[in-house]
């Protein structure tokens, strides 16, 4: 651009995916997966707080967060696990697939990946309806009679077990709300792979977005032991 | 006048583009931070407002002006918008933002958009924050104690807390951006041991924000959830426990402080160095003591939890990891006087406000190790000595740092200079007027006059109204810089690149800088502070 003194400010030769304030696309990678490690490292903390507020009360109430553990379906948790667990694998294949730039096997692993977040959320959408259903949603209408009654060998002092149930929903929930953010990024990576917005040269929207979805994924493998598993032996 | 003065029509960042428009919607970091500068003056002078209706309450002995429940709402909501509305983003979003790129040689920060993001978050967190306090307030002080916030107050507390919530995302982002910035958007030479101490103070800052405030943001939520469903985690008569609250609430605002802190300390070591004329003392401790407070400062929280029934022997241990943050502050301390020693001294109103910020924040840093000693502390604490103590620390070092930072980089942002004279008396004003304020409240609080009461006994009187004249002092000092640095955007004298003949890449291009900041990227290959070899400006770059 030319100005009236003479004075050129260079314009940055570039091309379309080449941010202005980047010198190479080089650059401009290594910024972007370096800001999604700093914002994971971010969410480890948000979660930490809620981990932290497990710990406390799991350690305290234990004969409570043993019953409370004990109402919610292992199965249905345990098939979630195995879908997550599938979903990273056509994540990181997707990454290897945008890579080596073949569209076609891009797109379908993407829809795989959206098509196994929907089913985790679907799954675990039953299990809150089963939750509401028996009463055990924190809140006017909380009852834990049931477990008392089911588990007399436990010491169970109703109130206590309502925190187990606090923290179940607040930790699935915000693991929940992530999965709802990881849909809409991966909605986004199909939409932009189906317009081959992805070549070998460029890709990292895909690489960032998979670094996400990891990180939700591990989220859930540390929340499935923790909520589901904690005391599964007969009584 | 130099030859290099700026010609009015040379394109910079503030003419390139006119209209709201270009303002609202820009992603330019130097537009950003003064968007940012518009906003925290604004709640500034918000939560000076209820500042000096609390003094004004307590000139006298009895609860005459206002009663008890307005003056809880008056002393929360000073506490809640100075601190998120206006220290925690001062230098950084502020200042930080517009010297980032300048700094490392950059074209912007690493992520604009998101950076505008982190504005657009601020103002929807402000917008909540002043609805919350035209509808009725806040009473809970502005730390959400629990049950009190959860169980029993009749105020706004869901609103508020979900605005810092709001507000604390925006805070995450500057930070964010910051660390990504400094990492890989260095210009080519800028090596880490070259860069200015400004950089690495915002390196340290950053981390903070990153890893303390989603503490803060996951502790709100279970705050809101539990007001809103009872649901018993911070409520002792249902199992849950106040004092994990605590914890988790201070886990973040003990290191806030010093997201408050480090910036100024960053402003304040260039001003030293670039008016001793000296390379800074000690470059490699004054970096490293910045990444210490950082890191220390996530271990001593629980010195504010002494006298809520912790245990002897975690307080024991906090009580000693405090001690340790006091010798990376003192390294800071001892090198800037260390710079100074035989240095060639100009008394600009940049460097007076350092060394305002040098002395105060010195008292405010050894009243903290009274308060971080186990014994001391259970004598004052909730005392007006813990009230003086940490606004040495936040108004007379955060702020002064601020102040300073702000004059010294006026020529950069905005192209002109301000009035030295006006300048030089508002920074005495400020002094005077601060330590007016507070420092007889030192000596009320060690005679036992509690915080957080709009009455107290008549015998406090004398040194209640000492303070509350020092903040009208203190007021004048405030609003003078306001008048004269809008007077010097028409008025002032043109600035050039470098008026104070300083080092640094923010300096080698033009002032105001054009909307890339340099017109070609800059290739360092000097030390930085390299004052041996940037000649002092022919006549001191003040007017008399």
């Amino acid at each position: 651009m030319s100005t009236s003194d003479g004075a050129i400010i260079a314009e940055p030769e570039h091309g379309p995916e080449l941010r202005h304030q980047f010198a190479t696309v080089e650059q401009q990678r290594e910024a972007s997966t370096l800001g999604m490690w700093l914002f994971l490292s971010t969410e480890m903390m948000f979660f930490g707080g809620m981990f932290c507020a497990y710990l406390v009360y799991r350690y305290w109430y234990y004969d409570e967060f043993a019953a409370g553990s004990r109402s919610i379906n292992i199965w249905m948790g345990a098939i979630n696990t195995g879908v997550l667990i599938c979903s990273s694998l056509t994540v990181a294949l997707s990454v290897r697939a945008a890579q080596m730039g073949k569209r076609k096997t891009l797109l379908v692993l993407l829809v795989l990946t959206l098509l196994f977040g929907l089913a985790f959320l679907g799954i675990k959408g039953v299990e809150w309806h089963d939750k509401f259903v028996e009463h055990h949603v924190p809140g006017l209408s909380f009852s834990a009679a049931d477990l008392v009654r089911d588990y007399p060998q436990l010491h169970i002092n109703p109130h206590h077990i309502q925190l187990y149930f606090s923290l179940y929903f607040a930790m699935t929930g915000l693991h929940a709300l992530h999965m709802v953010i990881g849909i809409g990024i991966f909605l986004f990576l199909t939409y932009k792979a189906w317009k081959g917005a992805y070549t070998p040269g460029y890709y990292t929207p895909v690489e960032v977005g998979g670094l996400y979805w990891h990180f939700v994924d591990i989220v859930w493998i540390y929340l499935f032991p923790l909520l589901y598993l904690i005391d599964r032996k007969p009584l | 006048m130099s030859s290099a003065a700026l010609n009015p029509e040379r394109p910079n960042y503030l003419n390139q583009e006119y209209g709201i428009r270009s303002w609202l919607l820009t992603v330019d970091h130097k537009r950003i931070a003064l968007l940012y500068l518009l906003s925290i003056t604004f709640f500034f002078f918000i939560g000076g407002f209820f500042a000096l209706l609390i003094r004004l309450e307590l000139l006298t002995p009895a609860g005459d002006l206002v009663q008890a429940d307005t003056y809880n709402k008056l002393f929360t909501m000073h506490g809640m918008v100075m601190i998120f509305f206006f220290l925690i983003p001062s230098i950084p979003a502020v200042l930080g933002n517009f010297l980032v790129p300048l700094m490392i040689g950059a074209k912007d920060l690493a992520f604009p958009k998101i950076n505008l993001l982190s504005w657009y978050l601020y103002i929807i967190g402000g917008v909540m924050m002043l609805h919350c306090i035209l509808t009725g307030g806040v009473d809970t002080g502005w730390t959400f104690y629990t049950p009190f916030s959860t169980a029993f107050s009749n105020t706004r507390v869901i609103e508020a807390g979900l605005s810092v919530f709001v507000v604390g995302f925006s805070s995450i982002l500057t930070g964010f951006n910051f660390v990504v910035t400094i990492h890989r958007m260095r210009a080519p030479g800028m090596t880490w041991s070259r860069l200015p101490l400004f950089i690495w103070a915002h390196y340290a800052t950053s981390i903070i924000q990153l890893l303390g405030t989603p503490v803060l943001a996951a502790t709100l939520v279970l705050v809101v959830l539990e007001r809103g469903l009872h649901l018993g985690i911070f409520d002792p008569t249902l199992g849950g426990d106040p004092l994990l609250f605590q914890h988790l609430f201070w886990f973040y605002s003990h290191p806030a402080v010093y997201i408050m802190i480090l910036p100024s300390m960053g402003v304040v070591t260039e001003i030293v160095a670039c008016f001793s004329r000296k390379r800074i003392f000690g470059y490699n401790f004054i970096a490293m003591s910045s990444i210490a407070i950082a890191v220390l400062g996530f271990l001593v929280w629980a010195h504010h939890m002494f006298v809520a029934g912790i245990s002897l022997y975690s307080a024991l241990v906090f009580s000693m990891l405090s001690y340790l943050v006091a010798v990376p502050s003192a390294i800071k301390v001892f090198n800037w006087t260390a710079t100074m020693y035989k240095g060639s001294i100009t008394f600009s109103t940049p460097m007076l406000y350092s060394f305002g910020f040098i002395g105060l924040f010195t008292m405010g840093g050894l009243t903290g190790l009274f308060l971080a000693a186990l014994g001391i502390d259970v004598h004052v604490t909730d005392t007006y000595f813990v009230v003086a103590h940490f606004h040495y620390i936040m108004v007379g070092g955060a702020v002064m740092g601020y102040m300073a930072g702000i004059h010294f980089w006026w020529p950069k942002i905005s192209g002109r200079m301000y009035p030295e004279a006006w300048g030089r008396l508002a920074a005495l004003i400020v002094f005077l007027g601060f330590n007016l304020t507070f420092f007889p409240q030192f000596v009320l609080g060690y005679m036992g006059m509690p915080r957080r009461y709009w009455q107290y006994p008549p015998e406090f009187q004398v040194l209640n109204v000492l303070s509350t004249a020092g903040s009208t002092i203190l007021a004048v000092g405030y609003l003078l810089p306001m008048v004269y640095f809008l007077w010097s955007m028409r008025y002032g004298k043109i600035a050039d690149a470098n008026p104070w003949h300083a080092s640094g890449l923010e300096w080698m291009t033009t002032s105001p800088p054009p909307t890339f900041n340099f017109e070609e990227t800059p290739e360092v290959t000097w030390e930085a502070y390299d004052y041996a070899n940037i000649p002092a400006p022919e006549e001191v770059p003040v007017e008399h």
